[in-house]
């Protein structure tokens, strides 16, 4: 059913031209690059948007922006300075805070937080095992410049954190490719993509859940299992973990 | 006392329902629960049941079930006949169903979906805090099977003595009201118009995810792309058809198309109640400012 959830849309195949070939990155450097920039006494709210009578959409200018106030509305809930019922929901640009009694003194209130900066984020880690042979592996070692055997080397040389959970149950939005490394869905989303497979688009790294259909350029697969509703939570990531991928030979 | 209870039909789409959800949207599992929310608290009152007590929600035509322990039995929601034992029973009063009697809740005579409640609440265990099926992340226990049993729970409360429980057939026009935003700049000034002068019907593609509905096109005033984003209960969604979707309780958490406005409570309950062809009619207001 595709409801309005991202799917993969149009967009211009690889601009080899617009990217020069990009070289490995340690992963000590992609991380300290991907640090939030965070301004320590400023509201990184750009705008508030309504979403009904009961919640608001708050915009803000990057996803390490969205990160740190995202962090900070989990940091206020647990210390019980947020009402228990509200639900905190970021995604790539905007943090959706849902169940409000009062959505213009919230947002009166949100503009005046003012996030800490913080190296590193409060969630657990993961190291997920990735067989490297996906279809789309020539296309994405294309725009990266480099090998088809290396992809794997190259996406495992990254710290990955998981932005945001979205599309699907479960479906985990990873950061960590570097800007020159953002690639392109695909133009028309395939019908089915199986589950545990790691695809990337844009500036993301996701794994399929389930089958489902998907746009997402495929790099490999996995056998971890991200979403298991007899587990609790039944979502292996959450905002915030941090994730390295293991190549396993195949 | 505990007991179970036997499905003898399961009808087209039967689940287990509570009031779903909630604290769970950040790892993208929606709110479920059942879809009218007033309906199945009534249903679980008028057989002294907490009002949040796990119910069935049946679809258009109904359930049968048995019981192998004297309880009492509610259904609201759609007007449907019911009968105990074969003998006609009142719809939207709690009736006294003996261990092994069956107890029929026929085809829907208005409405979608009705609500089933048994003195002790359906005891599935709860996952993630709920009891409800959830179609979209798969969570809770399977839509009814024929042959399936479910645990009842301990009854707790004493069944109120009402005699009446005055209750309004779903209308045949729906008007909802909605809020404006949170990407209403998205609709051109034509289409954000037209979202409120238009007679829209009610597609037979709704589901427990949302109500499709059928009517001019919608047209964006720009077409960036939008980066997903999260999604509230009643956020009417504009894909690029430009046929509008109004989220109901399965929907998912996020989305990349824009939602241009938002269909509060209590004006969502009805909309569990609409079915294909029915008219709506949506009444947009602005959002207060939240400037400051």
């Amino acid at each position: 059913m595709a409801l309005g959830i991202d799917l993969g849309s149009a967009r211009a195949p690889c601009d080899l031209a617009a990217r020069s070939a990009v070289r490995l990155l340690p992963a000590a450097v992609v991380v300290a690059a991907a640090a939030p920039q965070v301004p320590s006494a400023v509201s990184l709210v750009v705008n508030v948007r309504p979403a009904g009578p009961r919640a608001l959409l708050a915009e803000l200018a990057s996803l390490g922006d969205v990160q740190a106030l995202y962090d900070e509305a989990r940091r206020r809930q647990e210390a019980g300075l947020l009402p228990g019922g509200v639900e905190v929901v970021p995604a790539a640009r905007t943090v959706l805070f849902d169940g409000l009694d009062d959505v213009a003194a919230f947002a009166a209130q949100l503009r005046a937080w003012a996030p800490r900066p913080s190296a590193r984020r409060a969630g657990s880690r993961a190291e997920i095992p990735v067989v490297y042979d996906g279809e789309d592996l020539a296309f994405v070692a294309d725009c990266w410049g480099v090998r088809t055997d290396e992809v794997g080397d190259a996406h495992t040389s990254l710290l990955h954190e998981v932005a945001f959970i979205g599309f699907s149950p479960g479906f985990a939005y990873l950061t960590g490719l570097p800007d020159a490394w953002r690639v392109p869905r695909l133009e028309r989303p395939r019908p089915a993509v199986p589950a545990g497979a790691v695809g990337l688009a844009d500036e993301f790294t996701g794994i399929y859940p389930r089958r489902s259909p998907g746009g997402w350029r495929l790099i490999g697969r996995c056998e971890v299992a991200m979403w298991d509703p007899a587990r609790v939570p039944p979502s292996l990531l959450s905002p915030g973990d941090v994730v390295r991928f293991v190549a396993v030979r195949r | 006392m505990r007991g179970s209870l036997l499905v003898v039909r399961s009808g087209a789409l039967t689940t287990v329902q509570d009031e779903g959800r909630r604290g769970v949207a950040h790892l993208g599992v929606p709110r479920a629960g059942a879809l009218d929310l007033p309906a199945m608290r009534l249903a679980n009152r008028l057989v002294g049941n907490e009002l949040g007590a796990a119910v069935l929600e049946t679809t258009l035509d109904g359930v049968d079930l048995v019981l192998d322990a004297d309880r009492h039995v509610a259904v609201t929601g759609a007007p449907a006949p019911v009968t105990v034992a074969a003998r006609p029973v009142a719809f939207g009063l709690a009736v006294l169903a003996r261990a092994g009697e069956l107890v029929e809740v026929g085809r829907a005579d208005a409405g979608v979906r009705s609500y089933v409640a048994v003195s002790g609440g359906i005891d599935v265990p709860a996952v993630l805090g709920s009891r409800s099926t959830d179609i979209l992340a798969g969570l809770g226990p399977e839509p009814l099977r024929r042959g399936a049993s479910l645990p009842l729970g301990d009854t707790v409360g004493r069944v109120p003595a009402v005699d009446f429980v005055p209750y309004s057939a779903p209308p045949a026009v729906l008007h909802l009201r909605c809020v404006l935003g949170p990407r209403d700049d998205e609709l051109t000034a034509a289409s954000l118009e037209l979202l409120a002068v238009a007679s829209w019907t009610v597609s037979p593609d709704s589901n427990r995810i949302g109500l499709r509905l059928e009517g001019p096109k919608l047209e964006r005033a720009r077409w960036q792309e939008l980066a997903s984003e999260g999604v509230v209960d009643g956020s009417i969604q504009v894909p690029p058809d430009g046929q509008p979707v109004l989220f109901l309780a399965d929907h998912p958490t996020t989305g990349g198309y824009p939602v241009v406005a938002v269909v509060p409570e209590p004006d969502i309950w009805i909309c569990a109640q609409a079915r294909p062809g029915t008219t709506v009619h949506l009444h947009p207001e602005t959002a207060r400012s939240l400037a400051g």
